[in-house]
C-alpha cells in the first residue's frame, strides 16, 4: 500500500471496466414505437412467436400499435392475415398507415375454425404476421398458435380482452392497452427479460 | 378367376396361380373348372373398363414419351429420345415400374428397337431389355411360336416342327408366302423392323373422367376418404402425364335411381398435386350431407388448364416445408367456403360504405382526411355522455345521383371509455351522433 493512486487517473486511464448496461440489441422486429422496443427484452415483438394484446374495449389503439409492423412488412412484399376481424378493416385508414392492403389477406370464419384457420396461416410458412381475435381460447389453444409460429416462423398476434389477464398464458409477450385515465400500455409478461414495473404513454394520434 | 361369354356358355378368360394349379386353364368352359375346383371366384369380364383402363395407362404412359400406341392389352412408348431427358434404360424403367406400382396395376416391361419385338418380349418375360439389332434377333430366336403373338394362320408351324421364331425367320420366304399369305411376312418384318410398324399414335382425351363402383353402399362421408384419395391419385397421375394441372373438377357421389349429388371443387390457381387435390376434395366433401347412400363415385375433370409451376427465390428465407400463400389460400377457402379469403381494395366512391371492395384494385390516392382503422358495416347510434370532439367536421355530401345519398359531417371524437371513433351526426347539429368506425 506503498502508493496511493487516485481514482481519478485509473478511470482516465481506462484501466478499470465499468459496468455498464449492454446496449439494447436491435430487434429483428421492431414495432415501430421507440419508446416500446426500448423496453422490450427482445428489441420489438418476439419473433416467430405469440403476442397476445389485451384491451379494455375495441377502439383504444390496439391496432396502431401493430400497424407500423404491418407496414413495414407489408412494402417488404410479405404476406399478412387477418383472421376473423371484429369489424372490416377500413382501407383508407390502414394505408393512412402505409399498409399495402394488396398484401393483406382477409379470412372470414366462423368463431369454431378461427383457431384452426390462424394456426393455419401461421404453420404454413407463407404469412409474415398473422392477427387473430379469438373468443374460445384456452391455454392449449393459445400453445399450439405459439407453436405453429414458431415453425411458421410468423409474428402471432391475438387481440383479446383484458379480462383474460389473471389467466396464464403461453405467449412470449403479453401487453396489456388502458384507455383511462390515459392511453398507455403496460408490459405483463416478456419472455427473456422481467416485465417493467411503469407502463409506457401510447400517443393517439389521428391522421 | 375372369369369365366371359353368353350366360350358358361362360369360359375362363383369366385365371389365378391356385386355380391354374388346380388344373384350370384359359378358355376352358365354366362348368369343367366347377367340376375341378369346387370353390372359387368368378368375377365377369368386362371388356369395356378393361377398355378404359388401358387408356389411362396410356395417358400415363404419355408423360414419358410423346410416342405412345395402343396394341392389345399392351402400350408401346418410344423412348430413345425420352431417355435425353430420363436418363439411361434401367433408370427411365424403374420410374415407369415405380408409377404403375403406385397406381396399383400388375406390369410387365420390355425394351427393344422394334414396337412388335417389345411387345412380344413383354409376353415372354418381364424385365427384358434388348437395345441392338443384333441382341434383337438373338432375343427373338428363343422366343416359342406360341408366345410371338403372330397372326392366326401361324398356329400350325408348331405341328410342323417350327417351333421358335428362330426357325421360323430361318425359312424361305418365298415358301412361308405361298403357304401362309403375306399377312405372316408383314408381321416378321415389322418384329425384325424391315417395315415401319405402322401403329396409330395414342392421343390422350381432354377430360379426365373417372368413376368408382363402391363395393357397398356408403353412409358416411368417411368411408369415401379412400376411393377419393384413389380417384385424386389417379387425376395426379393424369394431369403429370399431360403436364397440366386443374381448375375445377366435379365429383359426383351416385345413389340409387340415378339421383347423384355433386361436389364442385374448384381452385383459384391450376394444381397437379395429389396431395393437394386430395385435401381439397377432402375439405368440400365434409360439409356434404349425405342424405342417401352413396353406390359410386365419379370424378369429372373438364377445366384442364396448363399448369405454371411456381417459382421460388433461391435465397427463399422461409422454412423449407413452407406452403404457397396460394396453397394458404386453397386451403383454407376448402374448409371455409369460397368467399372466405379476400382482398379489399379502394374505390374512387366518398362514401365510406363504397370506399372499399372486395378484391378492388384501383389505384387511388391516400384519403387526407382522418379515416379510421375498423369501419362499422352499419353505423350505430352512440349513447352516453357528449362524446370530446378532437377534430372535424369533415362534411361528406354526394350520392344525389344513384339514390344513396349522404349528407353527413364526420368528426373523431372520443367516449368516455377512451375510445376514439370515427361518428357523424347531420350537418352543423353535433348531436345524434352515429358511430362509423373506431380509431383502433
Amino acid at each position: 500500500m506503498a502508493a496511493v493512486v487516485a481514482l481519478s487517473t485509473l478511470i482516465e486511464g481506462r484501466q478499470v471496466w465499468r459496468g455498464r448496461e449492454a446496449p439494447a440489441p436491435a430487434g429483428d422486429q421492431p414495432t415501430g414505437w421507440k419508446v416500446l422496443d426500448a423496453l422490450l427484452p427482445a428489441g420489438g415483438w418476439p419473433d416467430a412467436s405469440l403476442s397476445e394484446i389485451l384491451l379494455p374495449a375495441d377502439g383504444v389503439g390496439e391496432l396502431q400499435l401493430v400497424l407500423p409492423t404491418l407496414a413495414r412488412l407489408t412494402k417488404g412484399k410479405r404476406h399478412v392475415v387477418v383472421v376473423a376481424p371484429p369489424y372490416a378493416p377500413c382501407v383508407a385508414g390502414w394505408r393512412q398507415h402505409g399498409v399495402d392492403m394488396r398484401r393483406v389477406e382477409i379470412v372470414s370464419a366462423m368463431d369454431k375454425d378461427v383457431l384452426w384457420a390462424t394456426e393455419q396461416c401461421l404453420r404454413s410458412g407463407s404469412c409474415s404476421a398473422v392477427l387473430a381475435w379469438p373468443r374460445q381460447a384456452d391455454d392449449r389453444a393459445l400453445r399450439r398458435l405459439q407453436v405453429a409460429a414458431d415453425t411458421g416462423k410468423a409474428l402471432a398476434f391475438a387481440f383479446r380482452d383484458r379480462r383474460h389477464l389473471s389467466n396464464a398464458s403461453p405467449a412470449a409477450l403479453r401487453l396489456e392497452l388502458e384507455a383511462t385515465p390515459r392511453p398507455q400500455i403496460w408490459v405483463r409478461k416478456c419472455r427473456g427479460g422481467n416485465a417493467p414495473s411503469q407502463p409506457v404513454a401510447l400517443t393517439r394520434y389521428v391522421h | 378367376m375372369l369369365v366371359d361369354g353368353p350366360v350358358n356358355a361362360r369360359t375362363v378368360v383369366a385365371a389365378n396361380e391356385p386355380a391354374r394349379a388346380a388344373g384350370l386353364y384359359v378358355g376352358q368352359r365354366l362348368t369343367a373348372a366347377h367340376a375341378l375346383l369346387a370353390q372359387f371366384d368368378a368375377v365377369p369380364y368386362d371388356a369395356e373398363s378393361v377398355e378404359k383402363w388401358h387408356r389411362f395407362l396410356a395417358a400415363i404412359a404419355y408423360r414419358y414419351s410423346s410416342d405412345v400406341c395402343l396394341l392389345p392389352h399392351a402400350i408401346v412408348l418410344e423412348v430413345s429420345r425420352s431417355m435425353g431427358l430420363f436418363g439411361p434404360w434401367p433408370r427411365l424403367e424403374s420410374m415407369l415400374r415405380a408409377d404403375l406400382t403406385a397406381l396399383g396395376f400388375r406390369h410387365r416391361v420390355a425394351a427393344a428397337p422394334t414396337p412388335h419385338a417389345a411387345y412380344i418380349l413383354a409376353g415372354v418375360s418381364d424385365g427384358q431389355a434388348v437395345l441392338t439389332d443384333d441382341t434383337l434377333l438373338r432375343a427373338l430366336k428363343q422366343v416359342p411360336i406360341k408366345k410371338s403373338r403372330l397372326p392366326a394362320a401361324a398356329a400350325s408351324l408348331p405341328g410342323m416342327g417350327v417351333r421358335t421364331l428362330g426357325q421360323l425367320m430361318a425359312l424361305p420366304r418365298d415358301g412361308l408366302r405361298r403357304r401362309f399369305g403375306a399377312e405372316l411376312l408383314a408381321t416378321l418384318d415389322r418384329i425384325t423392323g424391315d417395315v415401319p410398324s405402322g401403329l396409330d399414335n395414342f392421343r390422350p382425351p381432354d377430360v379426365f373422367d373417372l368413376r368408382i363402383e363402391l363395393l357397398h353402399e356408403v353412409e358416411n362421408q368417411a368411408m369415401l376418404v379412400f376411393p377419393v384419395r384413389r380417384m385424386t391419385g389417379d387425376l395426379a397421375a393424369y394431369l403429370a402425364g399431360r403436364d397440366g394441372g386443374v381448375q375445377q373438377f366435379l365429383l359426383r357421389l351416385e345413389h340409387r335411381d340415378d339421383r347423384h349429388t355433386d361436389v364442385v371443387v374448384g381452385l383459384l390457381a391450376a394444381e397437379r398435386d395429389a396431395g393437394m387435390l386430395f385435401e381439397f376434395a377432402r375439405g368440400r366433401l365434409e360439409h356434404v350431407v349425405l342424405a342417401e347412400p352413396v353406390m359410386a363415385l365419379r370424378l369429372v375433370a373438364r377445366d384442364l388448364p396448363a399448369f405454371v409451376p411456381a417459382g421460388r427465390d433461391l435465397f427463399d428465407e422461409r422454412p423449407a416445408n413452407a406452403l404457397r400463400i396460394e396453397q394458404l389460400r386453397e386451403r383454407l377457402r376448402a374448409r371455409l367456403g369460397g368467399a372466405a379469403v379476400y382482398h379489399l381494395g379502394s374505390t374512387t366512391d366518398p362514401r365510406p360504405e363504397r370506399a372499399q371492395r372486395v378484391a378492388a384494385t384501383g389505384e387511388v390516392a391516400i384519403e387526407r382526411h382522418p379515416r379510421p382503422t375498423w369501419l362499422l358495416e352499419r353505423p350505430i347510434p352512440l349513447r352516453g355522455h357528449t362524446p370530446l370532439i378532437l377534430s372535424g367536421p369533415e362534411r361528406l355530401e354526394t350520392g344525389w345521383w344513384d339514390d344513396g345519398e349522404v349528407c353527413r359531417d364526420y368528426y373523431v371524437v372520443e367516449t368516455s371509455l377512451g375510445q376514439h371513433a370515427w361518428a357523424f351526426c347531420p350537418p352543423g347539429e353535433q348531436a345524434g351522433w352515429m358511430i362509423h368506425g373506431w380509431f383502433a
